[in-house]
């Protein structure tokens, strides 16, 4: 197969959301057929601003909000389905959401068998 | 030793010396003060130590653990060699024991030390071992001014001097019979001046001879563990009590006195500060509640065996507020990184507690002064005792400070405060992820 065959065949998903989101998401995905998810903590802001901490008079801006990243990884024909089951489950209409990106994989390896391409998924 | 001879001398009685045969040792009194001393080294390992611990960043908590430990161990064995003989030695002069009792020499178990009633008396050992965490404590109060930069070979040969020159010599000045400031009459139960006061005020030197940490300002230095720093403030409460109820070293009123002391000033001096905070800034925080919590105690350390309980509550909250507003305001106004106040809460509430002292014994405010007690009198002599000690430590501290930086240097490289000490200086971290 010629490597242009293979660029659309696998996609990355990743979405940060808000921490309490996660086992919602987490359930929903599973209940389309998502087989596993890797979960990272992160921080950081966008529209969401942070807030301020007072220790006995010393003032600390702290910039980034604590959010959690979900890392996917599925075949191209479903990414519409799952990045809709994303955004409607972790969706509150407030701001930090949060935010979906969608990014091409170039090879997938199962570690245990040595597979590639769609059979890894 | 202490207020004793003045209620005496005031009534005009003399005090007569008891013959030996009329001395009894009672068990009760020695396991109080056998439980006191060991509370006290429970307010250093793991008390101060969680407390100042939370209150660093992560990267720096390892370091100050360590601090606290060695600090504990080296003026611990100094203690024996000749810091209870500079201190308690028995010498005639008023600012130092003399050799006497150098590696603790002629003392045996069978060995007595006098308490505050004639004829009563607890092993000589036992006094030894309470005064020794007392000695312990002190130099490891100071290490929270210069914390996340200091060196740690500075500390311990700082630490090795500044008991020497500063602690040694004040706690025989105040708690020796013929000490300089016992003999103006000064009241220090259980080591306002020769604990806080002392510690503060040598913090304070330290942090402005020092500097700042770099990012002071700027960088996030929030505390990494706002629950142990409640841990170990509440192992200081508890231990506390061994600190001012043992000082009254027998189990009788007068440790009923300072241990309901040790409650209500703390009560009271954990509400004021909350309440002035809360006030001010429209939140009640949990570093507020522990400071006031650390503040009460300083102030009541000097107070406990001769205030009484409403009266220390208000010296605690008195002093507390105090603090409160050097620590936010004043200290922020004159620029130097006390970076745990140490001299915000041990100096200032140790300043207010002693001066204090003079105030509240008067028995018009629930004191234990007698009807011809002179509160303006009294007072006045505790401001002398607080001047002398804070000027003696400062000078003391000013040139141990000096001298070590122009030796082997205080202060660690930048790039080591930057990467924490906890790697930098012991090559090992407080936490794994």
């Amino acid at each position: 197969m010629s490597a242009k065959h293979r660029e659309n065949v696998v996609k990355l998903i990743k979405a940060i959301l808000k921490p309490f989101k996660l086992e919602e998401v987490r359930e929903a995905l599973t209940s389309i057929g998502v087989r596993g998810m890797t979960v990272t903590e992160v921080k950081g802001f966008g529209a969401q601003s942070g807030h301020t901490e007072i220790y006995r008079g010393a003032e600390y801006t702290v910039n980034f909000v604590p959010k959690v990243m979900i890392e996917i990884v599925v075949a191209a024909d479903v990414v519409d389905q799952v990045v809709d089951t994303i955004q409607n489950t972790a969706r509150t209409d407030k701001i930090g959401d949060g935010k979906i990106f969608v990014l091409d994989v170039e090879q997938i390896v199962r570690v245990r068998t040595g597979e590639t391409n769609e059979d890894a998924i | 030793m202490n207020f004793r001879n003045l209620t005496l001398a005031a009534t005009g009685t003399a005090l007569t010396a008891t013959a030996a045969s009329a001395e009894t040792m009672d068990k009760g009194d020695v396991s109080f003060m056998i439980f006191s001393t060991v509370m006290v080294l429970f307010m250093i390992l793991p008390g101060l130590a969680l407390f100042y611990g939370g209150l660093v960043r992560s990267k720096n908590m390892l370091s100050v653990l360590t601090q606290t430990t060695m600090i504990t161990a080296l003026v611990m064995v100094v203690w024996v060699i000749y810091g209870y003989s500079f201190a308690f030695g028995g010498g005639s002069s008023p600012f130092w024991g003399g050799t006497g009792k150098l590696f603790l020499a002629g003392v045996t178990m069978d060995s007595m030390a006098a308490t505050f009633t004639d004829g009563v008396v607890i092993p000589e050992f036992v006094f030894i071992a309470f005064q020794m965490t007392f000695a312990a404590i002190t130099p490891a109060l100071i290490i929270g001014a210069f914390a996340e930069r200091i060196k740690f070979s500075a500390v311990m040969v700082f630490t090795l001097l500044w008991v020497t020159f500063a602690y040694f010599p004040i706690a025989h000045m105040v708690w020796d019979g013929a000490g300089y400031i016992f003999n103006m009459g000064a009241l220090d139960f259980a080591g306002g001046t020769v604990v806080h006061i002392n510690a503060g005020v040598a913090a304070l030197v330290g942090a402005i001879v020092i500097g700042q940490r770099k990012g002071y300002g700027k960088d996030m230095m929030a505390p990494h563990s706002m629950t142990l720093t409640l841990v170990g403030a509440g192992i200081l409460w508890v231990g506390w009590f061994g600190f001012n109820a043992g000082s009254n070293l027998e189990a009788n009123g007068g440790a009923g006195l300072a241990m309901i002391n040790t409650f209500t000033a703390t009560a009271g001096a954990i509400l004021g500060w909350t309440i002035v905070e809360g006030s001010i800034r429209g939140k009640v925080s949990l570093l507020g509640a522990a400071s006031g919590m650390i503040a009460g105690l300083v102030a009541v350390t000097p107070a406990a065996g001769s205030v009484g309980p409403v009266g220390a509550i208000v010296l605690g909250a008195g002093a507390s507020i105090v603090c409160f507003f050097f620590v936010t305001t004043v200290k922020n106004k004159l620029g130097y990184d006390d970076s745990l106040d140490v001299f915000g809460i041990h100096g200032v509430g140790g300043i207010i507690g002693a001066v204090g002292t003079g105030i509240f014994t008067a028995p018009s405010l629930g004191g234990v002064g007698g009807a011809d007690y002179d509160m303006v009198g009294q007072t006045l002599i505790q401001a002398q005792a607080v001047g002398i000690t804070i000027v003696w430590t400062a000078v003391v501290s000013f040139v141990l400070f000096k001298a070590i930086d122009m030796t082997i240097g205080l202060r660690v490289s930048e790039e080591d405060e930057a990467r924490g000490l906890d790697l930098a200086t012991h090559g090992e971290a407080a936490y794994h992820n």
